[in-house]
């Protein structure tokens, strides 16, 4: 059910991303979507990738202090008020969202939002109660 | 309990210093009678072998410096003559000439004496095969472990360092029981031990006695569980005598107990030479109050401890040194406040459990000293939130300024972001040397 993204630590500094990507590039991986979060120091640039293991791989032998963090994709009605039908059901249940971000691609009529929660079971089962379609992370990586 | 001479280790506090004091003013007199250097040194600072009266007035002497040693190159300093020194030892010398220490036959008495007491403080004893990897030769650390370990009547076997896969093998078949090395020697080992096949745990070790190099809970930790023993710390230098000026004791491995019969330690701040109540972070100095070869007085080691004359749980009455953390040269002034690296590294080890990678960075700014910690960030301390990583550098910056008194900013880098020369991270870039 969970979705697997990868975290990444950059200081905020110049070229950075630019090199985060090259490597990816080069090694063949597709980035599928990402976030970047940023203080005046640091960053955490967090992806989704079409291939984990080898984006893990390749960044580490770069020296890059990589994470995996379970993440969760849900489908969105791409109407006006889609997205909040989603956070009210959340807020009822006392769910946090720690961050969240949009997915590239669309789903059919759909948009496809990548969530962070401090409790994933728990927002899983309370998205799934509420109509909401969570995306198994196989079907997310090859969209 | 085990004491290798218990009336000496256990004397009562007011025997022992009485003891010091008489052997203090021996000392003193020796070398106003034998060492031009002092001669000159004592008579500059208004100093007769008759003014020490009490122990107070060592604070009244000068020091002596591991440069005077160099100056008084090779024999200057020896008090007495070559008829009677029976041994010569050199330290390394890493830079310029090396220190050249004579020992007479009470010295060599005396030191096997100490490195028998440090032995029975590390719970060996006679029966036990002691594997001894110090180097012999000029260093002082294999032949001072060596005639420790007869003195007290353990086997020895006389490995000295290198062609490790021999050690392992003798290890295993002559049934080796202590372990005496370098802390990064016995880590060396254990890897070349998992390579041959080698299980520690079924090696007979029960102890590993280890010193010549700083080391760190931390590293006592990986030992202990890779070499299946109880590792306990050890501290010599040359200058005074070699390995076993103070030892832990295994009953509470708390603290190196350092044989004030022979020894008198002071805690001085490193700035200003003055010495330093109990308890406080400074450089050790000692001074011998036995040695005939060549006495020091007041010998200013360059590292950094503290002392305590707390009671201790194995019996001992002698004195408490900390873990050696550093050295005087590292030391750093920032708002007046004396800070070393070793401090920092401390605080950081003590907030994540795990020993990051961290470089200081001193600057002045508008006349005002700033501090700048770098701290990588490497799988163990990264998470992906921000929030996480806000509130473990301001953590950090907490804890500097609770314990250290210093405001500081603490910033986290990519990991090998922080330069490394031969293996040893460079720890402290202090820019107001060169504004």
């Amino acid at each position: 059910m969970n979705v697997e993204q990868i975290s990444i630590f950059i200081e905020n500094k110049s070229g950075r991303l630019a090199e985060i990507t090259k490597v990816l590039g080069d090694a063949g991986v597709n980035i599928r979507a990402l976030s970047l979060a940023d203080t005046s120091d640091f960053g955490i640039l967090r992806l989704i990738v079409n291939d984990r293991e080898t984006a893990k791989q390749v960044l580490k032998e770069r020296g890059f202090t990589v994470s995996k963090t379970e993440v969760v994709a849900v489908e969105v009605p791409d109407r006006p008020g889609g997205l909040s039908q989603i956070l009210q059901a959340l807020d009822r249940d006392q769910i946090n969202v720690e961050y969240m971000y949009a997915f590239v691609e669309r789903c059919g009529e759909n948009a496809v939002i990548i969530f962070r929660f401090d409790e994933t079971a728990k927002a899983i089962s309370t998205l799934t109660k509420n109509g909401f379609t969570v995306l198994e992370g196989a079907r997310l990586y090859a969209m | 309990m085990s004491y290798y001479n218990e009336e000496f280790e256990t004397l009562p506090r007011q025997a022992l210093e009485a003891l010091q004091l008489k052997r203090l003013q021996a000392t003193v007199a020796r070398v106003c009678a034998s060492v031009p250097f002092y001669r000159q040194s004592f008579d500059r600072a208004g100093i007769t072998p008759d003014s020490v009266k009490s122990l107070a007035d060592l604070q009244r002497l000068p020091f002596t410096l591991k440069q005077d040693m160099r100056d008084s190159y090779p024999y200057g300093l020896f008090a007495a003559p070559m008829e009677e020194i029976v041994r010569i030892h050199a330290s390394s010398g890493t830079t310029g000439k090396p220190t050249v220490v004579g020992y007479t036959r009470k010295d060599i008495d005396t030191w096997s004496e100490l490195m028998a007491r440090s032995f029975a403080a590390a719970g060996v004893h006679r029966g036990d095969i002691i594997h001894n990897s110090y180097g012999y030769g000029l260093f002082t650390g294999g032949l001072g472990a060596h005639y420790g370990a007869e003195k007290l009547g353990a086997s020895v076997i006389p490995m000295s360092g290198g062609n490790t896969k021999k050690q392992i093998m003798i290890m295993k078949d002559f049934g080796s029981t202590v372990l005496t090395c370098t802390p990064s020697y016995s880590l060396f080992m254990a890897e070349a031990a998992r390579e041959e096949g080698v299980d520690f745990r079924q090696l007979k070790l029960h102890v590993g006695i280890f010193g010549a190099e700083p080391w760190s809970e931390a590293m006592r930790g990986e030992i202990e569980e890779k070499l299946n023993l109880c590792a306990i710390d050890i501290y010599g230098l040359s200058e005074i005598m070699g390995p076993g000026v103070a030892i832990e004791c295994r009953e509470a491995k708390k603290g190196l107990h350092i044989w004030e019969d022979h020894f008198i330690p002071e805690i001085i701040d490193p700035e200003t030479g003055a010495v330093l109540p109990e308890g406080k972070l400074g450089e050790l100095v000692i001074t011998t109050i036995t040695k005939e070869g060549i006495p020091l007085i007041r010998y200013r080691t360059r590292d950094i401890t503290s002392l305590t004359y707390e009671p201790c749980a194995c019996g001992r009455t002698h004195a408490r040194l900390t873990r050696m953390t550093g050295r005087s040269d590292d030391m750093l002034i920032i708002r007046g406040v004396n800070v070393f690296p070793s401090q920092i590294e401390s605080i950081l080890m003590g907030i994540e459990g795990v020993e990051p990678h961290y470089v200081l960075i001193v600057d002045r700014k508008d006349n005002l000293d700033s501090l700048e910690v770098q701290v990588e960030v490497d799988e163990r301390l990264f998470s992906d939130e921000i929030k996480v990583l806000q509130s473990l550098s301001q953590r950090i910056e907490k804890e500097i300024k609770d314990i250290l008194g210093i405001s500081c900013r603490v910033r986290l880098v990519e990991p090998q972001t922080i330069t490394r020369s031969e293996g040893k991270a460079k720890r402290v870039i202090d820019n107001r040397k060169s504004s």
